[in-house]
């Protein structure tokens, strides 16, 4: 690992103008990512997850949107930077993984094309003949068997699992540092979405990748991460190492996250925990705590919202943004039971 | 007694055919290869499997939606298999399904009131402002307010238009509800939501649920009894719990070990076993 981080995400702001008014999608999020490591932002649909992870690789530049904040990748600043120049960045130096790796492709086209097509786009200067050759090399280090014959292949040719690797492939080809993946599990089977987990991993590690992992379920998050932010309505709510999250959950988001898993290595419960409500709309955001309307255990200082602190002396990294103290955290989420791991350290 | 639904050696082929002219028959894909199973009144059975097991052509094929190769299919004793369209009109009103997608399975030019009470309508259960009441009674139900009966289905979040699907399968009171990857579709906080919501409304109406899903952590939460399904057939059927917890069948072992256990010392653990 090399000192200091590769990527560095300071106070990062988004916000769109739409017709019923001003959204603010993401709202003063930080984090940075070190080479071979993976971090995890997790959140439901609207929290703002996918918008940084396309913000990070200028896609939500658009003339509605207005972004705010620093992004830098070593020592080049991405938020001001040109769109030639973030042409040139991504790809080769921030490859990406989508969700859907059926409408990530060109279905006309052979996936080997395609592969070739980003390849010679950065570098002119490699033949058809060399970058098929590195397609084929791409697809076997991904596991997609009969590599070689398999890149004239067209993605319709291709399951879903095969296809999201193929799509890992093409992000691997120009040897970025970053690698963000956006839901890359979402729309697999179970035992499929083992082994893409399973690939990233390794990738990470081969490779000494810096990889952004974007997912709604914890579960995944488990497997691979190795730090953890958790998103809610546009604002980190908490943050920290995966062992500090998942075992000693600060905000009541968090818990009802963690408490609405199944466990299949456990007696099942009766009833699944369940967090109540639907998000807010970022529209019509409730004063103070964005999550008041949905927690149990809301109470006078809720409508102003604590800034994201660690609270905790003994790990300084792990911050959080909910009033209670850490006392009351620990008490509160043992007497309801939500936790279905063990009992803090 | 005989039971609610009764599935015996059910095969559904799909003609693979070449030709331009004459379209010859070369080959068939065995979807599903000879499966039996029962569901009894008020339980749920989980039918688990990864994509192109055949689940998803077993509930097309218990509704009628797929006319089956071979093999039988008895509603309460009665032989269903090849019945017509008008035949199985009445039928429908006692076996509904709630789909995966709930964006695509809301016309997105209905309003919610008209979507959840088109089956009322159609039966000829009810109209008028009696049709009205119920719907709203039934919006309600799913824990969606009566004020949304004049919504359209994009103005809901995922999770809520999923409850929209289950108002319009419960319309006209059915014994059975076929429930195709109900969840899967949705945010893992939100599935435990439409899970329980599932349950409960199991209990009040005393519902029985072929609950198909490809993930068998979320099937073995809702179901009294597992049935695996791998390349058309059933490699494995059993209570809930014996399935989960002594696995015999191979495959079975195979989609056990690959939901992920949200407790990183845990799936250090397990990944170090392998």
């Amino acid at each position: 690992m090399s000192p200091g981080p590769l990527l560095s995400v300071q106070d990062l702001r988004v916000a769109f103008a739409t017709e019923e008014g001003r959204l603010q999608a993401v709202d003063g999020v930080s984090f940075d990512l070190s080479p071979g490591e993976v971090v995890a932002i997790v959140g439901e649909s609207g929290s703002g997850k996918s918008v940084t992870a396309q913000t990070l690789i200028g896609l939500t530049r658009t003339r509605n949107s207005r972004i705010e904040g620093s992004v830098r990748l070593g020592d080049e600043e991405l938020l001001t930077a040109g769109d030639a120049a973030m042409r040139r960045l991504r790809g080769d130096r921030i490859g990406m993984v989508f969700q859907d790796p059926m409408t990530s492709f060109n279905p006309v086209y052979r996936l080997g094309d395609q592969i070739v097509e980003a390849i010679r786009a950065h570098r002119p200067d490699v033949s058809k003949a060399q970058g098929r050759a590195r397609a084929a090399e791409l697809f076997d280090a991904v596991g997609i068997p009969d590599a070689e014959r398999r890149v004239d292949d067209y993605p319709h040719e291709f399951s879903g699992g095969m296809r999201q690797r193929a799509m890992i492939a093409m992000a691997l080809a120009l040897e970025p540092e970053v690698l963000i993946a956006d839901e890359p599990t979402t729309a697999l089977d179970v035992t499929i979405q083992a082994q893409i987990l399973r690939l990233l991993e390794q990738l990470n590690r081969e490779r000494n990748l810096a990889t952004l992992l974007i997912t709604h379920d914890l579960g995944v998050v488990a497997e691979v991460a190795d730090r953890v932010l958790v998103m809610y309505a546009g604002k980190v709510v908490e943050q920290g190492t995966l062992d500090e999250v998942f075992y000693d959950p600060q905000h009541p988001y968090t818990w009802g996250l963690l408490g609405s898993l199944t466990r299949i290595d456990r007696p099942r419960p009766r009833r699944l925990p369940q967090i109540a409500g639907q998000p807010p709309s970022l529209l019509d955001l409730p004063q103070g705590c964005p999550f008041r309307p949905r927690c149990p255990h809301e109470f006078s200082k809720c409508t102003r919202y604590p800034a994201l602190e660690a609270r905790l002396p003994e790990a300084p990294g792990h911050c959080d943004r909910c009033w209670l103290t850490p006392e009351e955290k620990r008490s509160k989420r043992q007497v309801e039971g939500q936790i279905g791991l063990e009992a803090p350290r | 007694m005989s039971a609610l639904l009764e599935v015996t050696d059910l095969v559904k082929h799909f003609p693979v055919k070449r030709g331009i002219l004459i379209d010859r028959e070369v080959d068939q894909v065995r979807a599903v290869d000879g499966i039996s199973f029962k569901v009894e009144q008020g339980e749920t059975l989980g039918l688990v499997g990864e994509s192109g097991s055949g689940k998803s052509t077993v509930c097309r094929a218990v509704l009628q939606l797929l006319e089956p190769s071979s093999g039988s299919i008895r509603f309460e004793g009665r032989e269903i298999a090849g019945l017509g369209r008008r035949q199985m009109r009445p039928l429908r009103r006692e076996m509904q399904m709630v789909f995966q997608d709930p964006q695509a399975s809301l016309n997105p030019r209905k309003r919610v009131g008209q979507i959840v009470g088109d089956p009322l309508r159609l039966q000829k259960v009810a109209s008028g402002a009696e049709l009205r009441r119920r719907v709203q009674e039934l919006l309600e139900r799913v824990g969606l307010s009566s004020e949304h009966y004049s919504r359209f289905p994009h103005e809901f979040s995922g999770g809520q238009r999923q409850r929209i699907g289950i108002a319009r399968a419960l319309a006209l009171k059915p014994k059975l509800v076929i429930c195709d990857e109900p969840v899967s579709a949705l945010d893992v906080s939100i599935q435990a939501q439409i899970v329980n919501l599932l349950d409960d409304l199991q209990d009040e109406f005393g519902l029985a649920y072929l609950f198909v899903a490809h993930d068998i952590g979320v099937v073995r939460h809702i179901s009294d009894r597992i049935a695996v399904m791998h390349h058309g057939k059933i490699v494995e059927q059993g209570s809930a719990d014996q399935v989960c917890e002594n696995p015999r069948d191979e495959y079975t072992k195979k989609l056990l070990a690959a939901v992920p256990i949200p407790d990183p010392r845990e799936s250090r653990e397990r990944l170090q076993q392998r």
